[in-house]
C-alpha cells in the first residue's frame, strides 16, 4: 500500500532523514524504533504530506503521495499524534466525530452512519459511557483513548500512530494493539507505528524499521532486528534477549545497571550533581 | 442513535427556538420603547416619521450589527483556538475605525465607500495581529491578548490624531460613533450591513465542519483533510468585513463577539454548526436590548451603546482570562 523509497527530509538545511525505505503491505503492521531524534516522528509527518520530501519518493498506491489532495489522503490515512488539548468544551462525541470530517460535505450535519460509526469506535476504545464527558476533564489516558477512536472513526485504510501507548495503561496498551493487528487483519488495511515500548513491539510487528540519527540501521522481522548489537548501536542499551515462553516471540530484557556510565560515554563531563 | 448532550443546559432545538423568541420580543420591545413616546393607536404625521424612518431603521441595524459582531467573533474564537479572541480587543475593529476615520477627513460622504475602507482596515489590523502573535511555538493566549492591545493602541493614536483636523461639530458626532452609536445609520448603511451578514453567515457556516478541527488543533484539523491555510482565509477576510461593514455603520461596539459566543457555547456547546448561527441571533438580541437601555436610561438624551456591552463585557472577559 505504501512505498517509501530512498527518502530524504530536511528542516532548513538539517536533513534529518538521510534514505530511508520501506513498504507496507496490506494487512501488515510496521513499527518504526529508534532513539529521540531518531526520525520516527519526522517520517510519520512525511508519510501523510503534512512535511515536504526532500528526496526520494513516497508512494501511495502507487501514486505520489503529493499527487493527493488534503482530502484524498484524510479518506485514506488516519493519523494518531501527540495528544491535542483544547480551551473549549467539546464532548467526546463530538471530538470522535470530528474525524469524520473527510467523509461528508461541508453544510452536513451528522448522518446516521457517522454517529454509528463514532459509537462502536467509543466502544472498541472502552470510552462506552463517556459520550457527553467534556474532553478537558478527561485524564490523560481517557483523551488517548479518545484521540485513538477519532482516528478509527475516520475509517480510513491506512492507520499512524505515533507513540499510542503514551499515558495507557497495561490493559489498554496491549487491547490498543490487538484492535490494530486485527483491524489490519479483517479489512486488509496497513498501520505505521512509532512506539518506545520493545516488547510490545516484538509481540505485534510484520516488520521493524530501526533508526539511528535518519539513518535506517536495520529492517525485518523483529526477530532479525532485535538483536543485541542493533539495540546497543540504535539505542546505548544493553539487553539480555530470549524467547518470551508464550508467543514464542523475542523478549528483550534490559540490563539496567551502569546505564548512566553509557550516558557518560556519550558525553564526557556528564556527573550528577551531589544534592541528587 | 441519538447526540447526548445531558452536558449543556439546552439541546440545540430548545435553545434555537427561545432563541428566536427572544428575538423577536426584543425586537418588539426596542421598535416600543424609545425617548418619544408614541400613541400607536393613532400615530400623527411626525410619529409616524419617528417609527418608520427613525426607530425602526436604527433597531434594524442594530440587529444586523451584533448579528456581525458575534458571528465573527465565534469564527475568531474557533480559529485562533481562544475564546478570549474578540474584534474589538484584537484590535479588528479600531482598524476599522481607522478606515472610517479616514474616509470622514477626506470627507468622503458616499456611503458605500465608507465600508470598503473600513473592511481594508479591519483586513489590514487582522493581518497584522495575526503575524505578531504567531511564533514557531504556536499562539499562546498572551501573545494575542498582547498583540490585540499593541495595535488598538497604535491604531487608536493615530485615529486621535487624525481628530485633529475634524471640525467641531463632527469632532462630536465622530466622537460618539467611536465610542458605539447605532443612531447614525441610514438605510443605506442598513442595506449595506445586512448584505455583508448574510453573506458572512453563509461563508463561516460553510467552514462550521472545519472550524470544529480546527478548534482541536491545526494539526489536527490539517491531518484530518482540512485545507488550513484556505479556512484562515476565508475566516479572516470574512470577519474583516463583517466588523468592517458594521464599525462603518455604528461605530465601535466592543465585547459582543466575545460575550455571545461563550454564553452560546455554555448554552449547546462548542458545535460551530450551532455556535455560529445562534451566535448571529443572540448577537442581535443581544444589542438591540443594549441599544435600547442606551435609548431609554437617560431619555431624552441617549447613551452610546458601546459602553453599556462594554459594562457587561469587560467582567466578562475577566472571568474568562482567569479560567482559560
Amino acid at each position: 500500500m505504501i512505498d517509501v523509497r530512498n527518502v530524504c527530509v530536511a528542516y532548513d538545511d538539517f536533513e534529518v532523514i538521510k534514505g530511508v525505505s520501506f513498504s507496507v503491505e496490506a494487512g501488515k503492521m510496521v513499527f518504526l524504533l529508534g532513539a529521540n531524534g531518531s526520525g520516527k516522528s519526522t517520517i510519520l509527518k512525511a508519510l501523510n504530506g503534512s512535511l515536504p520530501i526532500a528526496k526520494g519518493e513516497i508512494l501511495f498506491e502507487a501514486k505520489p503521495i503529493q499527487k493527493f489532495s488534503r482530502l484524498e489522503i484524510a479518506r485514506r490515512i488516519a493519523v494518531v499524534a501527540q495528544e491535542s488539548e483544547t480551551r473549549f468544551p467539546i464532548t467526546v462525541q463530538e471530538f470522535v466525530l470530528s474525524g469524520r470530517y473527510a467523509f461528508s460535505s461541508a453544510f452536513s450535519f451528522d448522518t446516521e452512519e457517522d454517529l454509528e460509526v463514532a459509537t462502536w469506535c467509543m466502544k472498541l476504545c472502552d470510552l462506552s459511557g463517556y459520550e457527553a464527558r467534556l474532553m478537558n476533564q478527561l485524564s490523560g489516558g481517557e483523551r488517548q483513548r479518545a484521540v485513538l477512536a477519532r482516528a478509527f472513526a475516520t475509517q480510513a485504510p491506512v492507520l499512524i500512530l505515533d507513540e499510542p501507548t503514551n499515558n495507557l495503561d497495561l490493559l489498554h496498551q496491549i487491547s490498543l494493539f490487538q484492535l490494530v493487528k486485527e483491524r489490519c487483519k479483517n479489512s486488509l488495511s496497513c498501520a505505521v507505528i512509532v512506539t518506545h515500548d520493545l516488547n510490545l513491539a516484538s509481540e505485534f510487528a510484520d516488520e521493524i524499521v530501526l533508526l539511528k540519527k535518519g539513518e535506517m540501521i536495520a529492517k525485518g522481522e523483529p526477530k532479525q532486528v532485535l538483536t543485541e548489537e542493533n539495540l546497543q548501536d540504535a539505542f546505548g542499551i544493553k539487553v539480555l534477549l530470549d524467547e518470551n515462553p508464550v508467543s514464542k516471540k523475542t523478549r528483550v530484557t534490559l540490563i539496567c545497571e551502569n546505564m548512566i556510565g553509557s550516558l557518560r560515554e556519550r558525553s564526557e563531563n556528564l556527573r550528577l550533581p551531589a544534592q541528587l | 442513535m441519538k447526540h447526548s448532550r445531558q452536558t449543556f443546559f439546552f439541546s440545540p432545538q430548545i435553545f434555537g427556538i427561545l432563541l428566536l423568541v427572544s428575538f423577536f420580543v426584543a425586537l418588539i420591545f426596542a421598535v416600543l420603547l424609545g425617548s418619544e413616546n408614541l400613541r400607536f393607536s393613532n400615530l400623527s404625521r411626525t410619529e409616524e416619521r419617528i417609527l418608520f424612518d427613525v426607530r425602526i431603521p436604527r433597531v434594524l441595524l442594530g440587529a444586523v450589527v451584533g448579528a456581525s459582531l458575534a458571528i465573527s467573533g465565534a469564527g475568531l474564537q474557533a480559529l485562533l483556538r481562544n475564546p478570549l479572541a474578540e474584534p474589538y480587543l484584537l484590535g479588528v475593529s479600531s482598524g476599522a475605525a481607522l478606515g472610517t476615520a479616514i474616509s470622514f477627513v477626506v470627507s468622503v460622504d458616499l456611503e458605500l465607500i465608507r465600508p470598503i475602507f473600513a473592511f481594508a482596515g479591519a483586513s489590514l489590523a487582522t493581518f497584522a495581529v495575526y503575524q505578531m502573535a504567531k511564533s514557531k511555538a504556536g499562539m499562546s493566549v498572551e501573545r494575542l491578548a498582547l498583540s490585540g492591545i499593541v495595535v488598538t493602541t497604535m491604531l487608536s493614536s493615530i485615529i486621535v490624531l487624525l481628530t485633529t483636523l475634524l471640525d467641531s461639530t463632527r469632532l462630536r458626532s465622530f466622537t460618539f460613533w467611536l465610542l458605539g452609536d447605532l443612531s447614525q445609520g441610514t438605510k443605506v448603511g442598513l442595506y449595506v450591513v445586512s448584505f455583508a451578514a448574510l453573506l458572512g453567515l453563509f461563508v463561516m457556516v460553510s467552514q462550521a465542519r472545519a472550524l470544529n478541527l480546527m478548534m482541536i488543533g491545526e494539526r489536527d484539523a490539517f491531518d484530518f483533510g482540512v485545507e488550513v491555510n484556505r479556512v484562515k482565509f476565508l475566516v479572516f477576510i470574512t470577519s474583516s468585513a463583517l466588523v468592517g461593514v458594521s464599525v462603518s455603520a455604528s461605530g465601535s461596539i466592543g465585547y459582543v463577539g466575545l460575550v455571545v459566543p461563550h454564553l452560546v457555547r455554555l448554552s449547546v456547546g462548542s458545535d460551530n454548526r450551532y455556535v455560529l448561527p445562534f451566535s448571529m441571533l443572540a448577537g442581535a438580541v443581544f444589542v438591540v436590548v443594549a441599544d435600547t437601555i442606551a435609548r431609554v436610561a437617560i431619555a431624552p438624551r441617549e447613551l452610546p451603546v458601546g459602553a453599556i456591552t462594554a459594562i457587561i463585557g469587560a467582567p466578562m472577559f475577566i472571568y474568562l482570562l482567569k479560567r482559560t
